[in-house]
């Protein structure tokens, strides 16, 4: 299933947020979103999610405008992690990952054998079924990052949006959900703040600045040394990655010539 | 078209690492499954049927359980009894009766509705009466009691303008916190807490300019509430509100654990928080003003009767609103039976039963549970 940005612009309380963004997510692709505090990555995402609708440009799904579609139907296609982490009330993990066939559930309609077995797969697959009887309130930020995977993988979407996904995880797990979001073969869009990151893991990357798509290309073709100074400000060596031969970045630390 | 979830494979390597051994789980919740939260409702929709013979037989004049059925019985099937017996017949079935009846099911009422309010503005201090629902309400029945207006209809008038000053209040509260977005948990409880100050600055000024004192009781009881007023005839409309009410709640049960996720993950699994908020909104409305216009404010039964049914069933909604409407009336018809019997003649006002009776029950249950809500 493939996701297209066609220039959406959003504007928040006066102020322009996105500016005619557009990015084709092509089918089973992995799409890394990138830029620095502020330029609008996980604004263009909740008009992705349907957090938010775009005051200008359309989402489409396969060809389809979200805005046409029910909020449901959309959730049906497609899952979101989102920043918002927390949880007023104490569900159990169980619960909490069952939450994710929400958008199957015509009415009051409980989970079904099939859907239990899917919830239970999908525990053990984030490694938290131990966890299943402990109330969510409870856990560690890595654990609930875990689990609300587990929520969305539930969730059965085709396309994937994940907004700072590995925050709070360890090396580990990070590395792991990338792992497991590219071998799962699902539409994905994800914001990362790590680059070395998005460029391991990402078939295509989008940099925003100031809410406009300043380049978009592969990791190789779009993390050069000069864009990394002027969108992001910082000082790098790209190098390839040793064994796999991936674009890497090294960072230099700024001296403190700039208090001067 | 792939798809992230292969049926589920057994044989499918886990790229994670070895998951600890189970920690024993420290908060044992035997009654938060389907069948635990099964018996809990049989328990307590039994227990309800039998203190509410209990209560319609106590009170000043004492009415032993079989005599007070056979009364109840010879009402209900047009039963014949005798002469001497017509005074305590009309105890039974005309004061004391409605009365309880009316206690069930604005406690039922009070119990569904404060978990609904909790959920809609996502904090754990709500009750029913925070978006000002109450001192709207009260401000409506002293308009009418002490300037008149709706003299048509009779003794219906106090609890119609009530209802309406409920009403009033509600929408305004709404008309304030609303925006282009909607509206947002935190600004409906703030505007709901400022209007109530201003409803009883209102009240207030009417009870002090006002001649006699008929004002001051009426405010009185108003804001304290009670069930002194219930008759054959207030109980059917509220009745029929309640349990409509509390039956739509329960359709929303899934969309309202969505919610506590908040409104971003909602919409990522479907949910319009925004437009369930507005629907909860005037729900809950018109069922707070139904139980206002027949019985004033009662307190604290729809704040602790959320928690205490969280606490023992779960914080999953279908399970908490099967057991929250019985728990709350449960309570109130024992807080009401408390209230008129213990100070006989007189009756305490329930605002002060429901505090002694619940604070304590409240306070072990959340220390000896580990008790969370959105937090430690």
């Amino acid at each position: 299933m493939e996701l297209r940005l066609d220039g959406l612009s959003v504007d928040l309380d006066g102020r322009r947020i996105v500016r005619r963004l557009t990015l084709d997510v092509p089918d089973g692709r992995v799409v890394g979103l990138v830029g620095p505090n502020g330029s609008g990555k996980s604004t263009a995402l909740r008009c992705v999610y349907r957090a938010l609708s775009p005051d200008e440009g359309q989402v489409l799904v396969d060809g389809d405008d979200l805005a046409a579609m029910s909020m449901r139907d959309s959730a049906r296609r497609i899952a979101a992690l989102t920043q918002e982490g927390g949880v007023d009330l104490d569900f159990t993990v169980e619960e909490l990952v069952a939450l994710g066939r929400t958008p199957h559930l015509p009415g009051g309609r409980r989970l079904d054998a099939r859907e239990r077995e899917l919830c239970r797969w999908a525990m053990a697959r984030m490694g938290v079924s131990h966890l299943a009887g402990r109330g969510v309130l409870e856990l560690s930020g890595g654990e609930r990052q875990r689990v609300l995977v587990a929520r969305a993988l539930v969730q059965e979407p085709r396309v994937l949006v994940l907004d700072e996904p590995t925050n709070h995880l360890d090396v580990h797990h990070r590395l792991e959900l990338l792992a497991l979001v590219r071998e799962s073969g699902v539409t994905a869009l994800v914001v990362l703040h790590d680059l070395n990151l998005a460029a391991a893991a990402c078939d295509v990357i989008g940099v925003l600045s100031e809410g406009a798509l300043v380049a978009v290309g592969t990791p190789e073709e779009v993390l050069t040394e000069e864009l990394l100074h002027t969108v992001f400000g910082v000082e790098a060596t790209v190098v390839a990655h040793p064994r796999t031969g991936r674009t890497q970045l090294l960072y230099h630390l700024p001296t403190a010539r700039k208090e001067a | 078209m792939r798809n992230t979830t292969a049926p589920p494979d057994p044989e499918a390597p886990l790229q994670s690492p070895p998951a600890p051994a189970p920690a024993p789980e420290h908060r044992p919740r035997r009654l938060a499954t389907p069948a635990g939260t099964a018996v809990a409702a049989t328990f307590l929709a039994l227990f309800l049927l039998l203190s509410a013979v209990l209560a319609i037989g106590l009170g000043s004049a004492v009415i032993p359980p079989l005599e007070t059925l056979r009364h109840l019985w010879a009402a209900l099937t047009g039963g014949v009894i005798s002469a001497d017996e017509v005074t305590r017949h009309q105890v039974v079935w005309e004061i004391r009766a409605p009365r309880v009846l009316l206690a069930a099911v604005v406690g039922a009422g009070l119990g569904a509705v404060g978990v609904a309010v909790q959920a809609m503005v996502r904090n754990p201090l709500a009750d029913p009466y925070i978006l000002g629902v109450s001192s709207g309400a009260s401000v409506g029945a002293v308009l009418v009691g002490v300037v008149g207006g709706l003299a048509a209809l009779g003794v219906y008038a106090v609890s119609v303008g009530a209802f309406l000053g409920a009403l009033a209040a509600t929408l305004l509260v709404y008309a304030i916190a609303h925006d282009r977005r909607g509206v947002t948990p935190l600004r409906l409880v703030l505007t709901g807490v400022a209007l109530s100050f201003g409803f009883q600055a209102i009240m207030s000024v009417i009870v002090y300019l006002a001649p006699g004192n008929e004002a001051t009781g009426t405010v009185l009881y108003w804001t304290m509430g009670g069930f002194g007023g219930a008759t054959w005839g207030t109980l059917p409309p509220a009745a029929a509100t309640i349990l409509i009410g509390v039956l739509l709640l329960r359709r929303m049960s899934r969309p309202l654990d969505v919610m506590a996720l908040g409104d971003e993950a909602a919409a990522g699994l479907g949910v319009d928080a925004p437009r369930l908020r507005r629907r909860l909104f005037l729900l809950t409305a018109v069922m707070t003003g139904a139980m206002v216009a027949v019985s004033g404010a009662i307190g604290f039964v729809g704040l602790v009767v959320p928690h205490i049914v969280r606490i023992l069933v779960g914080a999953d909604h279908r399970r908490v609103l099967a057991v929250a409407p019985l728990a709350g009336a449960v309570l109130m018809v024992w807080v009401d039976l408390v209230a008129r019997v213990v100070a006989a003649p007189r009756e305490l006002p329930l605002g002060v039963i429901t505090a002694l009776v619940g604070v304590p029950v409240f306070i072990t249950l959340m220390r000896r549970r580990g008790y969370l809500f959105g937090g430690r």
